[in-house]
């Protein structure tokens, strides 16, 4: 209270140099993840990545209002439809709200192929938080408001956003819900790998001697060895017949069975520079127990790298899983995940004829940069008494 | 240095051994063994094979025996014999159809290596040398790209930018009379002709992670008192920081040269599945779908067993360009 009553009259005679102290000041005082939130907003880039990734992940929870559609859902009038254009201008020059005109499919007479008209006619606002086809929210909420849709049937016109599949279903229905299942194995198999890491990296770093040389080279062998062929050999070893979220938690275990080794690295290397400071001496000294020790002491000042370390670690998960899935051994339809509806762009008639096919992988993407910007970002603002 | 390679050696056969194991539990690990399934195949087919055959095979591979025994058998005819048993969906032994795939395979990963470091490497420099400047930025924002792209998807753009834009189709690794040609000058030639594209579009990962680490390296070492020293005594700043810093900032990159080896034959597979190359990756993935597993185990076998190779060698080769490895063996 005192100091800031003091500062007031300085602000207003150096106004130049005032807000520098006032800054340096608060630093002395701000708690450590102060200092950090501080740090991290000066990253642009990451801070932008948290808002891609809350919108995502907000898409991944409440895929089933935020898809316009059933992702199941199809109809072979639609077949390879085009992304809807959503207009502001109609056929008058008049200036309106968002709408889409009826779509008419026609062929062309000369290819035969399939030719998606606008039908200038019939006229359908876009609207927000329209009714839409009733769905059950999590499987147990019925609802039927949708985050956007026209107010027409899906029998009659549909709005794709980026189009539609080869058997008509609408692609950025099918993106969202594939999302829920790419994203989360990313994060669900990086919080496995840490439970790997944190035991063997930290048994490995504590105790170092014999028990740190077997684990180092067990992680030496790991990579050293081609993991994608690894991978494709024991995911082709999934049973068939399995149901999906059995094949989901299989992929998992298979990928952090091997993505470990990166964290426990990371852990290993922490434990190591830690065990020497004089705060962990200190506590050793008063008696405290080595348990004690290394979740009071030592957790608390490692937490943020290994924060960043697994943020960094996700775009991995995210990618084997969207490889596996995209040569048939990772997971199979009727799953549906970023993988495996980039299969459908395997077929390159499919890319030539509706290149918004290779959209899911737009989506990939975009989560691996965020998710890199964010670790970046993280990563900075780990150690915020650096520098 | 020849205790070192002696030393180097000597501590490669446990990991063999594990990498046998691996392999050997990928080959049991679909349920019912691969003779019934052989069995089977043939009946679909209304072929059947006479029990005095299926006999010698049964003893060949000891598949009425303990799990040790079979893995003894399996692992000894490779060693003693080259027989890394048969492929049943080729009716070949797999020694007949591998070794070429896999020549490619390697060819492919070690020709985007250097690919990688002869870009990469004047790329890191100029980078942090000039930091902030536009082609700093530029390569900056380049690699972002290139590490947030899948390979196989960057493979797929390619193909779809030939395909719709130029006409042409641009998957697979020979001109078609040469597919199944034996191999000859004009073929190698032929494949030397397509086998750009796979190094390109692996390289470009590989590249962009050397581009910013080396740059991350590069930017600690100039700040550090030798090289003020250095630029104190009057040496020329190009031979300064290409003698000195550039060399510590390298030294990361070729200790771990084996995982990156390692990562790029893991992309080369999928690239491979994409572009529908003749390497390993295709002829694999079949394999696995198929439960052709002799097949399938002695690819995991060979690609794991020649990478650990590949960093033995380039381990020796280090050893012998830098004392002090040596030294600590």
């Amino acid at each position: 209270m005192a100091t800031e009553e003091m500062q007031r009259p300085l602000d207003a005679e150096q106004p130049a140099v005032a807000p520098e102290r006032i800054k340096a000041e608060r630093a002395y005082v701000a708690p450590q993840w102060k200092l950090m939130y501080w740090r991290f907003r000066k990253h642009k880039l990451a801070v932008a990545s948290v808002f891609v990734l809350a919108i995502f992940y907000f898409a991944v929870v409440f895929a089933e209002f935020v898809a316009p559609y059933d992702p199941e859902v199809f109809s072979t009038r639609y077949t390879l439809a085009p992304p809807t254009r959503i207009h502001i201008v109609d056929s008058q020059g008049q200036v309106r709200l968002p709408f889409v005109y009826g779509v008419k499919r026609e062929r062309d007479p000369v290819t035969l192929r399939p030719l998606f008209v606008e039908d200038t006619s019939s006229i359908h606002p876009v609207r927000l938080f329209v009714p839409g086809t009733p769905y059950k929210l999590w499987g147990i909420i019925p609802a039927e408001v949708r985050l956007f849709g026209i107010d027409a049937p899906p029998e009659e016109q549909m709005v794709f956003l980026v189009g539609a599949d080869r058997l008509g279903r609408d692609l950025f229905s099918r993106i969202v819900f594939g999302a829920r299942i790419s994203l989360t194995l990313g994060l669900v198999g990086v919080l496995l790998s840490l439970v790997f890491g944190i035991i063997l990296g930290g048994i490995s770093g504590y105790y170092g001697g014999v028990v740190d040389n077997i684990v180092q080279r067990v992680i030496e062998f790991i990579r050293s060895i081609p993991s994608i062929p690894l991978w494709m050999g024991l995911s082709a070893a999934l049973p068939p017949n399995w149901p999906v979220i059995w094949v989901y938690f299989g992929i998992t275990v298979i990928l952090s069975l091997i993505g470990w080794t990166g964290l426990a690295r990371v852990v290993r290397g922490r434990f190591l520079a830690l065990r020497e400071e004089d705060f962990v001496l200190a506590a050793r000294l008063v008696g405290s127990s080595e348990m004690r020790i290394i979740l009071r002491h030592m957790v608390p000042s490692f937490l943020s790298y290994i924060i960043a370390t697994l943020t960094l670690a996700v775009p991995g998960m995210i990618l084997a899983e969207t490889g596996l899935s995209f040569i048939g051994l990772g997971l199979r339809a009727p799953a549906i995940s970023w993988g495996v509806l980039l299969q459908e762009a395997q077929n390159l008639r499919s890319v030539a004829l509706a290149p918004w096919v290779l959209a899911p992988g737009l989506a990939v993407v975009t989560s691996i940069l965020a998710f890199n910007f964010l670790g970046d970002g993280l990563r900075d603002a780990a150690d915020p008494y650096a520098r | 240095m020849l205790q070192y390679i002696l030393r180097r050696v000597v501590l490669m056969i446990p990991t063999l051994f594990v990498i046998s194991l691996i392999s050997f539990a990928i080959i049991q690990l679909p349920p019912g063994d691969f003779l019934s399934s052989y069995v089977a195949t043939l009946r679909q087919q209304g072929e059947d094979i006479d029990a005095a055959q299926l006999a010698v095979l049964e003893e060949q591979y000891g598949l009425n025996q303990p799990i040790h025994v079979q893995y003894w058998k399996w692992i000894s005819g490779i060693l003693l014999r080259g027989d890394w048993g048969r492929s049943f969906e080729w009716g070949k032994p797999v020694s007949e159809l591998i070794w070429d795939r896999i020549g490619v395979t390697m060819l492919i990963s070690v020709l985007t290596l250097l690919l990688s470091w002869v870009i990469a490497i004047p790329a890191g420099v100029y980078a942090a040398t000039h930091q902030y400047s536009f082609l700093d930025y530029f390569m900056s924002f380049i690699s972002f790209a290139a590490l947030g792209t899948p390979s196989f998807l960057v493979a797929l753009i390619f193909l779809w930018i030939a395909l719709a834009f130029f006409g042409v189709n641009i998957s697979g690794l020979y001109s078609e009379e040469f597919v199944s040609a034996p191999w000859s000058m004009a073929k190698f030639l032929n494949m030397l002709s397509h086998i750009w594209l796979p190094v390109v579009i692996l390289a470009l990962d590989n590249t962009a992670a050397v581009i910013r680490t080396l740059r991350a390296n590069l930017l600690d070492e100039l700040n550090k008192p030798y090289v003020e020293t250095a630029r104190a005594k009057g040496l020329r700043e190009t031979a300064l920081i290409w003698k000195y810093p550039v060399r510590v900032a390298l030294n990361p990159f070729f200790s771990t040269v084996g995982w990156t080896l390692a990562a790029l034959v893991s992309g080369e597979t999928l690239v491979s599945v994409v572009l529908s190359y003749q390497t390993s990756g295709p002829m694999l993935l079949r394999a696995l779908t198929s439960q052709d597993m002799y097949l399938a185990g002695s690819f995991i076998l060979l690609l794991s067993t020649l990478t650990v190779i590949g960093t033995l060698i380039s381990d020796i080769l280090l050893a012998w360009a830098d004392p002090r490895i040596r030294m600590e063996g």
